[in-house]
């Protein structure tokens, strides 16, 4: 069956229109129900201890005055970890709690429940922890050279990523311009608004509920059964609104210790941060230094590029595993390079776990390829976006990877097209506001430069690396009060991406009904995946499109009893014969009846990279995006004054305009 | 202690409040009106703004002892009935609603601007709301919003 492009129209919100957030209303007015919002009959609250050292041994824990506090439900340590105490999203080296050592500043050593935040704050006061200081290990670049101590088993290296592409020696003496430059960029945090908080609430028969803001309820699901030692099906997860989440939720925070005490206490607990301890409850994005030698001919075509990625992962792995595979298959940027010699290394140290956050590897080196791409210009006395247009990766181009690029490449279009933007007037007898320094009133314009400033820049679509990334969408299509409805369940997170209008709009498109109902994201339906690795329009929004399509098959089917065989198309809450000889409403053809399907979907597979070559087809689809900077600088002072940020990117097909430029 | 405090016109009691206790805890602890945020919890966000006798403050930094007998004004009470406000509407509409975390106390910071500057300039509206942060949007749709809400205020 098909339907012709006129019969979608009649369904309006459909795929490629901007209708409004189904949650926006509720949004708008303060009546959407965020983890740190919700309320249950005789809740009490949970608060955790954390380590103020970086690295310490743990020589004994006295829990006995926090107990003696009016108001106090429970006290627990590590003993009170009822399945395994190590959990993690790539290797299960995190403690829940902390046993004989601490290896990060804020690492949580024990949990209390009370019956106010303000109790449950003086009974971690009251916990007495007998800490021996050990010297931390701060220097991730001592920590690849082999410094020590080992912080976990099998020694301080989580992961190097050799990429080895063409002949990097052999390719030195064809360039004939090198330039070289080291780059460090700092951790940076997600600081998303709403602190991590949820709610777990004992079922009475040993399983827990909990509500909670997350970026992807089974795998939380998957390590809390394993911590808390209860089958899957007794870990019941439900997202409650999320504030934000930018990577900082892909690890667990908060939610072992909410259900250990509630399971502890039998009662609900709810564990809200406040921001300083949400920066100690989430991971980071890594810190990175990096050595770059670029080597190109008089005209600027790149001949090789060495590169030494350090990233130091912090305390614990997280996903350090996949940033650093990242920063090492994009080190070159989205340019052609015949010889390639990058290795990327991720380390432990005992500073602040890192892992996921926008751009996951890819942003630290954009900044050192893109900083060399200057120098590049400026050695071959070439115009920067000239040097990047003639080395721009176009379709089937290869990665030092040896992977061909798939799909659209659109990277020299989108500099030129940036480059063709009109640049901001020239400052004018400006106002001091709008100079460097501004208010301060540091200069009259004397000593101030404009600088203009391009870079491109490319990440991955999708988790990589052989994983087998899929998402899970049930379609249920029924008549109620009369009229068509379509019920949408999925477990992908709205996280503020609008994941849940795309929803609806996919399935009005699909089934061209127009009432679409997005339930509530929950652990009842199968795995949606992360909401990160911007894969979520593509993995959720296709396993919806799918399960639309295997409802709409058998709508269609039994409409062919009723209308004869011939084209049918499934539009405007009918069933039409496509000629306009026939057609059938969905009220009269189902009755009370639903017609339901669920769909998998998986992207196509990728592969492992090689562990002494990199080369592999690691990679699923990429997305591109060129900004240019327009700087205003005082160079006696170093005050810089940034004039416009423009921008030009690959966003596809844009299902919903509105929320792509929202992502921009 | 017990607290009396006129809460979006109605007249509120609030019994057993600790005297360490914020504005902020109360109405969404106490009071059952969660929609004033609890982002930053020391006044660097603006998400948790409401009108305490018609002037905006930070309710995370307001001590729960100085309502006693005032009015306050939380997003909760803006709507009239299903009929959203002005700027409410104009958030949802012009795509500056993302997460949502921030958008409570943007909502009642652009309530207040556009009540004492109908038609506030770029510049009035970035000063305005330099109190309120942001991670979603980048800025730009919350200032399309303001500056939608102002044509409508204005009509």
């Amino acid at each position: 069956m098909t339907g012709s492009a006129t019969d979608r129209l009649a369904t309006s919100d459909g795929v490629g229109t901007s209708p409004r957030r189904p949650d926006g209303a509720l949004k708008a007015r303060g009546e959407f129900a965020y983890s740190s919002d919700l309320w249950h009959e005789d809740m009490i609250w949970g608060a955790t201890l954390r380590s103020p050292h970086p690295h310490a041994r743990i020589r004994r824990v006295d829990i006995t005055e926090a107990l003696k506090l009016p108001g106090v439900y429970a006290v627990l340590t590590h003993a009170d970890v009822p399945g395994t105490n190590l959990y993690g999203l790539e290797h299960a080296d995190q403690p829940v709690l902390a046993v004989d050592v601490v290896r990060y500043q804020g690492e949580p050593v024990a949990l209390v429940a009370a019956d106010h935040p303000e109790t449950a704050r003086r009974a971690l006061a009251r916990i007495t922890v007998d800490y021996t200081e050990l010297p931390p290990l701060t220097d991730a670049h001592a920590a690849v050279a082999g410094a020590g101590p080992d912080l976990h088993p099998g020694g301080n290296v989580v992961r190097h990523v050799p990429i080895r592409h063409g002949d990097v020696e052999a390719a030195r003496a064809r360039a004939d311009v090198v330039v070289t430059g080291d780059y460090e960029v700092g951790m940076q945090d997600q600081a998303f608004l709403g602190p991590e908080s949820g709610l777990a609430v004992p079922d009475g028969e040993g399983g827990v509920d909990l509500y909670i803001a997350t970026q992807w309820l089974h795998v939380d699901r998957d390590q809390l059964a394993l911590s808390l030692d209860l089958p899957p099906e007794k870990v019941r997860l439900t997202t409650s609104g999320v504030g934000g989440a930018f990577g900082g939720r892909e690890d667990l925070s908060m939610q072992i210790h909410a259900c250990m005490l509630a399971l502890h206490t039998g009662r609900p607990v709810r564990v809200v941060y406040n921001r300083e301890e949400s920066f100690f409850g989430h991971v980071h994005r890594h810190p990175a230094r990096m050595q770059y030698t670029h080597g190109a001919t008089r005209e600027g075509k790149l001949v090789f590029i060495h590169a030494r990625i350090v990233l130091d992962g912090g305390a614990y792995a997280s996903s350090s595993g996949a940033v650093v595979a990242n920063a090492a298959c994009f080190a070159v940027g989205p340019y052609v390079c015949p010889n390639a010699r990058i290795d990327s290394y991720v380390v432990y140290t005992d500073n602040p776990p890192c892992g996921a956050m926008r751009g996951f590897g890819a942003v630290q080196t954009c900044f050192a390829y893109e900083s060399q791409m200057d120098r590049l210009a400026e050695a071959c006395g070439l115009d920067p976006v000239e040097l990047r247009v003639r080395n721009a990766m176009v379709e089937g181009s290869r990665l030092p990877t040896g992977q061909a690029v798939e799909g659209p490449t659109p990277v020299a279009e989108l500099l030129e097209r940036l480059q063709a933007m009109a640049l901001p007037d020239e400052r004018v007898g400006a106002d001091v506001i709008e100079l460097p320094g501004g208010a301060g009133n540091t200069t009259h314009g004397e000593g101030v430069r404009r600088g203009v400033g391009y870079a491109v820049g490319f990440k991955n679509i999708g988790f990589s690396e052989g994983f087998d990334d899929y998402s899970t969408a049930r379609v249920r299509l029924s008549i109620v009060a009369g009229e068509p409805q379509a019920e949408v369940h999925t477990a992908g997170a709205e996280v503020g991406q609008g994941l849940v209008t795309l929803q609806g709009q996919i399935a009005r498109t699909e089934l061209g009904v127009q009432r679409v109902v997005v339930v509530p994201a929950d652990t009842a339906v199968g795995s949606a995946g992360s909401s990160s690795a911007s894969r979520q329009t593509w993995m959720t929004g296709g396993a919806v499109m799918y399960a639309c399509r295997a409802v709409r098959d058998r709508v269609v089917a039994r409409a062919t009893l009723r209308l004869g065989p011939g084209e049918l198309a499934l539009a405007g809450g009918e069933v039409r014969r496509t000629d306009g000889s026939g057609a059938i409403g969905l009220a009269e053809l189902l009755g009370d009846e639903a017609v339901e399907e669920t769909f998998e979907h998986h992207h196509r597979p990728t592969s492992p990279l090689d562990a002494v070559t990199g080369q592999g087809d690691a990679h699923l689809a990429y997305a591109y995006s060129a900004h240019r900077a327009v700087v205003d600088v005082d160079r006696e002072l170093g005050l810089v004054r940034l004039v416009e940020i423009a921008t030009v990117q690959d966003v596809g097909r844009a299902l919903n305009p509105q929320a792509v430029e929202g992502q921009i | 202690m017990r607290l009396n405090v006129t809460v979006n016109s109605e007249h509120r009691t609030a019994d057993d409040v600790w005297a360490g206790e914020s504005l902020l805890y109360v109405l969404r602890e106490r009071l059952g009106l969660p929609g004033s945020k609890n982002a930053c919890e020391q006044g660097e966000c603006g998400s948790c703004t409401v009108y305490l006798d018609g002037t905006p403050v930070c309710a995370c930094l307001v001590a729960a002892g100085q309502a006693e007998g005032r009015e306050v004004r939380t997003v909760e009470g803006l709507a009239d009935g299903d009929a959203l406000d002005p700027v409410q509407e104009a958030f949802v509409a012009a795509g500056a609603v993302q997460c949502g975390f921030c958008t409570p106390g943007l909502i009642v910071a652009t309530h207040d601007l556009l009540h004492r500057v109908p038609d506030p300039s770029d510049e009035e509206i970035r000063e305005s709301l330099a109190g309120n942060l942001c991670r979603c949007t980048g800025y730009e749709k919350i200032l399309d919003a303001v500056r939608q809400a102002a044509a409508q205020v204005r009509a």
